[in-house]
This record gives C-alpha cells, structure tokens and sequence, in this order.
C-alpha cells in the first residue's frame, strides 16, 4: 500500500509481474546454461536436482522465457524506439557513469541506455532461440546437420555469455541508479526522483509543474 | 563401462589431473578392409559380448543390416560397391568408435567422468554420469556415439575395455573368422599394417595404406585401405577427420574467455561502486521538492 498520493506511476502492476517473470526464468536458465557451459559452473546443477535435471529442464525453462520475453517485448517496443536525444544521451553516458551528469540531455521515460539493452535482449533472445532449437538433442537436433549443430553450439554459448553480461549490467544500474528498483518492484517512484532520472518524462506527465 | 581406474588420463568436464599412476600399454584394433569377407560374424560377437539387442529391423534390399550404428548396435559392417580403375569393386568396412588419440565427443562433453580416455588408448562412456544432452554427437568426427531412446544415455562401441582390462582381445577380433580384424599393442599393430600394405603393393594396389589420422591425434581402430588415398569411397571415411574449429572454440576458448569476463564485469560493476558510489537525487532537486513541503 503506497499511502503517498504525490508519488508518480513508473511501471504498471502488468509491466512488473511480466518483467520479475522474465527476471526468475532468465536466472534459472542462466544458472543452468552455466552448469552445461564450463566444469567450474557443472556444481549448480545441483540447483536442478542434478546434471540430467539440469540437461531436461533448461530447454523448456528457455521456452517459458521466450513466452514471458515476447509479452514484454510487445509491452514495451514502442516505448523503446530510439531517438536523435537517446543517442545523444548515449554518447554522454560514460560521463555519466564517472560521475558528471551536467552535460545529460533530457532523458524520456526511457533513457537511451534502457533502450539500447532492450533491443541488445531482443538480439540475443532471437539468436538463443534459434540456436537453441537446433541444440534441443531430445526434439528437434535430428532434424539439423552436424555442421549447423556445431554452429549453433558456438551461437548459442556466445550469445548465452553476451546475455549475461548484459544482465549483470542491468542489475548493477539498478542497484547504483538509487531507488529504481523500487520503480519496477512497486511501481512508483518519487517526483525528485523522476526529475533528477528522466526530467522529459517528469516534465511530460506532470504537465509542466515542476 | 569400465573396470581401470587408476590408468585415465582424459576425463570429460574436469580440469584437474585424473587418476592416472598406472600406465598401460597403448592398444590398436587393426581392421584389415582387404581381408574382410563381410560375414558380420564382428556384428553378431558385438551383441552377443556386450549383451546388447537391437530391435528387428526391415529389409531394405542391401546387405547392410542394421542400417546404421544404434545404441544398442555398436559396430555395423558397410557395404559400398564402388567403380575404380580396377573395375568393379566390393568394399565392405567394420564401422564403430575409432578411439581417437584426441578424442571430440570428450572434448564436447560437459558432464564430468562421463566420457573418459585410458592410458591404453580406449575411449569409453561411463553411462552412468552421462547427463544424455547429445554434445559428443557434435563433437564426435566419425558420426559414431548414438542416444538411447530408452534411457537418453549414449552408447558407442567400448573396445571391449572390460576384455581389454584382464587381457582379453575385443570379441569383434577373438570371432573374425578372416583374420581381418586384429589386436595388441600399437607398435606391434602398425608393424603388422605395414606387412599388409607391402603385400597388398605387390599385389597390385599401389595406394594401398594405413587410415590412421593424424588430425585426430591417430586413432586406436586403424584400418588398412586399398584406396587409402580416396578413404570415402569406403562409405563416407573422412579424408581428413579433425575435431573442427567450430568445437574448438566452443569447447576451448570459448569457456575460460566468456567466463573471465563474466567474472571481471561483476568485479568492475562492484569497484565502480565503491570508487565512484551510488548515483542518488541531486541535493539541489531534493530541496527544490523539500520546500514544496510535499516530495
């Protein structure tokens, strides 16, 4: 129960179940690609109930992914698509992170950070996805010659370590941008927070009032 | 399956040293091509020692029977008639695990001990800690290690290494009725290949030769070919059989690679935290708020 009426809607009660969706099924399938990828990660099989748990499991935990991924990818392209501005803010962004945010454009809802890894996950999820169905031993590898296979192997390993990486970023923006992870657990967030993080927006949805 | 332990010196999965004090003798299962008589007296042997059956198949028409390896069938005899500059040739080829020296479906596998590789030269499946996800099939440069229906576990012929163990000879080379399949020690083997190609020269097949790749490291089943210059006229034998780049990278260095970046952006996320903490609302925003009385 938020009891603060001055707070502003950043994300819908929908908009944040799908995204914690995404979020639990894309760490147990990192988990799991993991165990599959190195000897180092093979002990959070046990995570799975095992190595042949694990070996079952991550491909239909990538099918669930892929449900949740397209409902968000369809809940949030629009809101992603890039402007002159986000790239503008992208080329300051590195400023930014070494701490000097006086030459930041104006970000929108969306920063152009936020969009640009939106679109990176899409990539990533399209090629894990076909590489993946080729990689499917049980269902559907029969159907693919060894070369592609092989192939896929290396798409998929590489485009799964890519993911990752995007991810561990995502998450450590959140925890250094301060309360923005409240924005995407409850949904609200404070107006000087909305106009320190994304004045455009903040300017947008409160019709000018400061 | 396996009775040594203590004489591995490849483990699938593990990057640390296997048990390895003991070392045997490196073994070869010579497959003479010329003097096989395609009886599938091996085939019969194969099933029987292993106790292994394969389901009833159909006829289709060829001598091949089954039509190709299973899991429950582990060698399988290929026939290929084939035009050569001799006329009209029958070429019949003992096909199974060649137990590479550098062996790919190992290399592939990402459940430890369930693909190991002895001292002797054998590489086998320890069915028991196979996770059943297929990789050695990708791996493997032959098309040889087939996934159980059954039990999603992957089987491939062993070289009989519980025969092998106390001294035995694999039961495909204790019933060729020909000769045409041999075993010992990898010395005394390519020695007795070498006979072979010499008497096969004088006969006339001047490319007679050994199929023993080196892309893989030499294997340890070595065929001696009449065409060892053309080996897949012998029902597709690779020319040039190698573990490929594809698998390299994915099973080489792809792994250490992805895996330190992985760890240093974590690391670098963490430091540049606390070098250059938290991004929080500008004091002056904060106050801005503040005096409308409500935030």
């Amino acid at each position: 129960m938020i009891r603060d009426p001055e707070k502003l809607d950043r994300y819908t009660a929908p908009e944040r179940v799908n995204h914690w969706l995404v979020a639990m099924t894309f760490i147990l399938l990192a988990l799991s690609g993991l165990a599959l990828f190195h000897p180092a990660f093979f002990p959070l099989s046990q995570l799975f109930g095992g190595g042949v748990w694990t070996r079952i499991l991550h491909p239909f935990i990538g099918a669930a992914l892929i449900c949740f991924f397209g409902s968000m990818f369809f809940r949030f392209r629009k809101s992603c698509i890039t402007t002159a501005a986000d790239w503008e803010w992208l080329s300051h962004s590195r400023e930014m992170m070494n701490g000097d945010d006086r030459n930041m454009p104006e970000a929108g809802k969306l920063n152009g950070g936020q969009k640009l890894l939106f679109w990176m996950l899409v990539a990533c999820m399209a090629l894990l996805v076909l590489s993946g169905i080729v990689m499917w031993r049980a269902y559907f590898s029969f159907l693919f010659p060894v070369a592609v296979i092989r192939f896929a192997a290396v798409v998929h390993a590489a485009t799964g370590a890519g993911m990752i990486a995007l991810i561990i970023g995502h998450i450590y923006l959140a925890i250094w941008t301060k309360e923005s992870i409240g924005a995407m657990l409850y949904g609200k967030v404070r107006r000087a927070w909305a106009k320190q993080h994304h004045p455009a927006w903040y300017r947008e949805i409160t019709g000018g009032r400061k | 399956m396996a009775l040594q332990s203590l004489d591995i010196t490849r483990r699938s999965a593990t990057t640390t040293p296997p048990p390895g004090q003991r070392k045997t003798m490196e073994v070869v299962k010579l497959i003479d091509v010329t003097k096989c008589i395609g009886c599938k007296a091996c085939q019969v042997a194969c099933m029987e020692w292993n106790d292994t059956r394969d389901v009833i198949g159909a006829n289709h028409g060829v001598l091949d029977n089954p039509m190709d390896l299973t899991e429950a069938s582990w060698t399988v005899m290929r026939y290929a008639e084939v035009e050569t500059d001799r006329g009209l040739e029958w070429l019949i080829r003992k096909d199974g695990c060649m137990h590479c020296g550098n062996p790919g479906c190992l290399k592939a596998c990402p459940a430890p001990g369930a693909i190991v590789q002895y001292s002797n030269g054998i590489v086998d499946f320890q069915e028991e800690n196979c996770i059943g996800c297929g990789y050695c099939i990708a791996g493997c440069p032959f098309n040889i290690p087939r996934l159980s229906s059954k039990d999603s576990k992957v089987y491939k012929c062993t070289l009989c290494s519980d025969r092998v163990a106390v001294g035995l000879e694999p039961a495909c080379v204790k019933t060729c009725p020909t000769g045409a399949i041999v075993f010992g020690s990898k010395d005394d083997m390519l020695h007795h290949a070498e006979e072979r190609i010499t008497d096969l020269r004088e006969r006339g097949f001047a490319k007679a030769g050994i199929y023993n790749p080196q892309g893989v490291d030499g294997t340890h089943v070595i065929y001696v070919l009449h065409h060892a210059d053309k080996p897949e006229i012998y029902n597709g034998l690779p020319k040039e059989p190698a573990i490929g780049p594809m698998v390299e990278i994915w099973k080489g260095a792809a792994k250490p690679v992805a895996s330190l970046a992985l760890g240093a952006l974590a690391a670098g996320a963490f430091f540049h935290y606390v070098t250059k903490g938290p991004n929080e609302v500008s004091e002056e925003i904060e106050k801005e708020f503040k005096d409308d009385t409500r935030s």
